[in-house]
């Protein structure tokens, strides 16, 4: 008998035991979008689980659409979903502005920051704190195909222009019969084809808005871009090229069907990949292209980064702050280089990674990458009074960008002329950005 | 000679029947070829159709990377659950309505199917925060309610034009016989109507199962069914095309073999009363 409540007392000691050991370790969840990038993350959890036993990882993978209205809606209810979201340059400055996010101040000592490019670290930071790490980065580029610049005896200058773009996708499509001189986004939304328009325009002296908050889309600058875009994509481009997003452009690249394809600088790894791509190795780099001369940012007018941010509502601060800073450190760069080969590393967030000439010998886009992303100034000036380049970040952007970009979609599908286009454009901006008070 | 022009014009029939039928699953099939070839053989051109290099590469990552049977198993709680739910309520208003019209019954009727026509996005706000308050986010029962909400107007109709078919005097018959009303539902009118509440339990495990705005929004992981599995294999940069082919292929499995093989209940359910 003596034993027998020795041995209950034992079990009931140990069950004790055990639920104080699960009520120390905390579960994170995390929000994040699906591209390589972070489900690589997400195949390395063990290795981050068995640094820290305490902490528990919990993914909520989406597409990155459905992830924007999930975590918005999270956070702007307080609903305390997630621990840790995966946001981008957008939504930091107006998230921060909003006091939805809180700042990382404790990311560790070996952490380094000041390894954060500049650019990337700027786009992330409020009044000089960083209220979310960088995940990986992009900036916008010129994919070719040297073969068929071979062919046609064209060589692609170290800085383009959009009119020596447009001659030769129009010596390429001349010269055959299947292949298309030139893809470029044409699908209607904030972050398709406008966030290409924008960096166009940008490139052609342009902005969304001038320093008093009133639209330009009826400016010379808007004008000559959008001429040109909707001249191009009409006699070079992809039928139904209206429809044509990121994806359908790196399939029909990826099929050998494009000569040229300005995009994100994330495409590059996707096209050089011989699993992916029917033409791995006849791809070619350049920056994106310029308008006039001496264009703003010499041409880089595109910068994204997939950050990993902790929402204000999380009762797990420590716990996310510690995780992010492992997600996005040096360590784990060198970690997935380790398991992936370094061509896999996420590109865009240091310094020291464009130092690594390992990476650079794997990366054969290493440069134009890091190039396009250091030259993208994101920052508010006395040209144009919001942050951003590709996208405005005020929170009435997405609404007025996909309601503008649907109407270039009908300028390329040839169901409106691009005068009637940009004025239309122009009276949305002008009705939404007085309606929300900008305007006075 | 009749006999001839018969044969032609069932042959005829049976082709188009047939072609109508393969247009219809063409979709489906080319999303379960898809799931067996690789990333650069599912962008081919021309597209490969059933002669390429046959994998399971596709399924062994979706297997690697989500746990498929957690969502299975929350899609089968939510559909089950909810259509459950649904019939306790279903039945009696459908039989209120079909055995005691009022002269409102026929605006009632139409006034619950004008919910279904308001953008589920318009209530997303209110709804949510009352799931926070509530503390009902990412649980099944809150999204048991809320898609038998969404389903119960299709159940309220399909079962009042199956019960409209029910001759009364048999209810009338079991009354006088002295049946209560709860023996009268229970007893009669269910068991006649059984092909009638199969359709309608059918479809609404169906609708209930595709239902992806409420369970992409309220869930994130303890109740996310497949509806958030296949949203994770979608991406707008990056071009994944067989690792989603072979998440949807398990994500439609289930559904497909329950509607192959419930599909003589499902038809005769749907097209009730449609030709008298």
């Amino acid at each position: 008998m003596r034993y027998r409540i020795s041995y209950l007392a034992s079990c009931a000691a140990l069950a004790v035991a055990t639920a104080g050991v699960a009520s120390a370790q905390e579960t994170l969840t995390i929000a994040t979008v699906n591209n390589g990038d972070m489900i690589r993350m997400q195949g390395l959890t063990e290795e981050f689980t068995s640094q820290h036993p305490d902490i528990q990882l919990n993914w909520v993978t989406l597409e990155e659409n459905v992830l924007r209205q999930r975590v918005t809606t999270d956070i702007a209810t307080g609903g305390g979903q997630f621990d840790i979201m995966t946001i981008g340059t957008y939504e930091v400055p107006i998230w921060a502005e909003n006091q939805w996010l809180l700042p990382l101040d404790n990311l560790g000592d070996d952490y380094d920051v000041d390894d954060l490019i500049p650019a990337i670290r700027g786009a992330l930071s409020k009044d000089d704190t960083l209220y979310a790490a960088p995940f990986y980065a992009e900036s916008a580029m010129t994919l070719y195909r040297t073969d068929l610049f071979e062919a046609a005896g064209i060589e692609m200058p170290a800085a383009p222009t959009w009119d020596f773009i447009a001659d030769a996708a129009r010596q390429i499509s001349e010269a055959n019969d299947d292949v298309y001189g030139i893809c470029l986004r044409g699908k209607p939304g904030w972050g398709e084809n406008m966030a290409f328009l924008g960096a166009m325009a940008r490139s052609y002296g342009a902005n969304y808005f001038n320093a008093e908050w009133q639209p330009q889309f009826e400016s010379e600058g808007w004008t000559t871009a959008v001429t040109q875009y909707v001249d191009m994509m009409t006699n070079y481009g992809p039928p139904g090229a209206a429809s044509n997003g990121f994806n359908e452009n790196l399939t029909l690249f990826n099929q050998g069907r494009c000569a040229m394809w300005m995009d994100a600088t994330v495409a590059a790894s996707f096209v050089t990949n011989p699993e992916e791509s029917q033409v791995a190795d006849n791809v070619g780099f350049a920056p994106f292209p310029c308008g006039i001369e001496n264009c703003p940012n010499q041409g880089a007018n595109w910068l994204w980064a997939w950050s990993l941010a902790i929402p204000a509502s999380s009762q797990k601060a420590e716990a996310a702050e510690t995780f992010i800073s492992w997600a996005t450190s040096k360590a784990y760069l060198e970690l997935v280089a380790e398991n992936e080969g370094w061509s896999n590393v996420p590109p865009g967030t240091r310094t020291s990674l464009y130092e690594n000439q390992e990476y650079i010998s794997a990366a054969p886009f290493a440069e134009q990458t890091l190039q396009a992303i250091e030259n993208a100034d994101t920052s508010a000036g006395d040209d144009k009074p919001y942050v951003g380049l590709q996208y405005a970040a005020i929170p009435e952007f997405q609404g007025l960008g996909t309601a503008v970009g649907q109407q270039m979609a009908a300028a390329v599908s040839g169901s409106m002329g691009v005068e009637q286009v940009l004025s239309a454009a122009q009276q949305t901006a002008v009705r939404e950005m007085t309606r929300a008070g900008y305007i006075k | 000679m009749a006999r001839a022009v018969s044969t032609r014009r069932k042959i005829t029939m049976t082709i188009i029947g047939w072609s109508i039928g393969l247009l219809i699953f063409f979709p489906v099939m080319w999303t379960i070829l898809t799931s067996f070839k690789s990333e650069l053989d599912a962008i081919a051109t021309p597209p490969k159709w059933f002669f390429f290099n046959w994998t399971l590469e596709n399924y062994q990552t979706v297997h690697a990377r989500s746990d498929y049977f957690r969502f299975m198993m929350n899609s089968v709680y939510l559909a089950v659950g909810s259509t459950a739910l649904g019939l306790l309520f279903a039945i009696p208003a459908a039989w209120a309505m079909a055995f005691s019209p009022t002269k409102r019954t026929k605006d009632i009727l139409l006034w619950m199917l004008s919910t279904k026509m308001l953008p589920a996005v318009g209530v997303l706000i209110p709804i949510y925060l009352m799931f926070r308050n509530w503390g009902l986010l990412d649980s099944h029962v809150g999204l048991i309610v809320v898609l038998f909400l969404i389903n119960l107007p299709i159940m309220v109709w399909m079962l009042y034009t199956y019960f409209k078919e029910i001759p009364g005097e048999i209810l009338e018959a079991a009354r006088m016989d002295g049946a209560s009303l709860t023996k009268e539902i229970v007893y009669v009118l269910t068991p006649m109507s059984v092909p009638g509440i199969a359709s309608t339990v059918l479809l609404c495990i169906i609708l209930a199962w595709n239902e992806a705005f409420w369970t992409l929004n309220l869930t994130t992981s303890n109740a996310a069914p497949l509806t958030a599995f296949i949203a994770s294999y979608s991406s707008p940069q990056g071009n994944f095309y067989a690792k989603l082919s072979a998440a949807s292929t398990l994500a439609i499995a289930p559904i497909l073999i329950l509607g192959w093989f419930s599909q003589k209940q499902l038809v005769r359910g749907l097209t009730f009363g449609a030709v008298k």
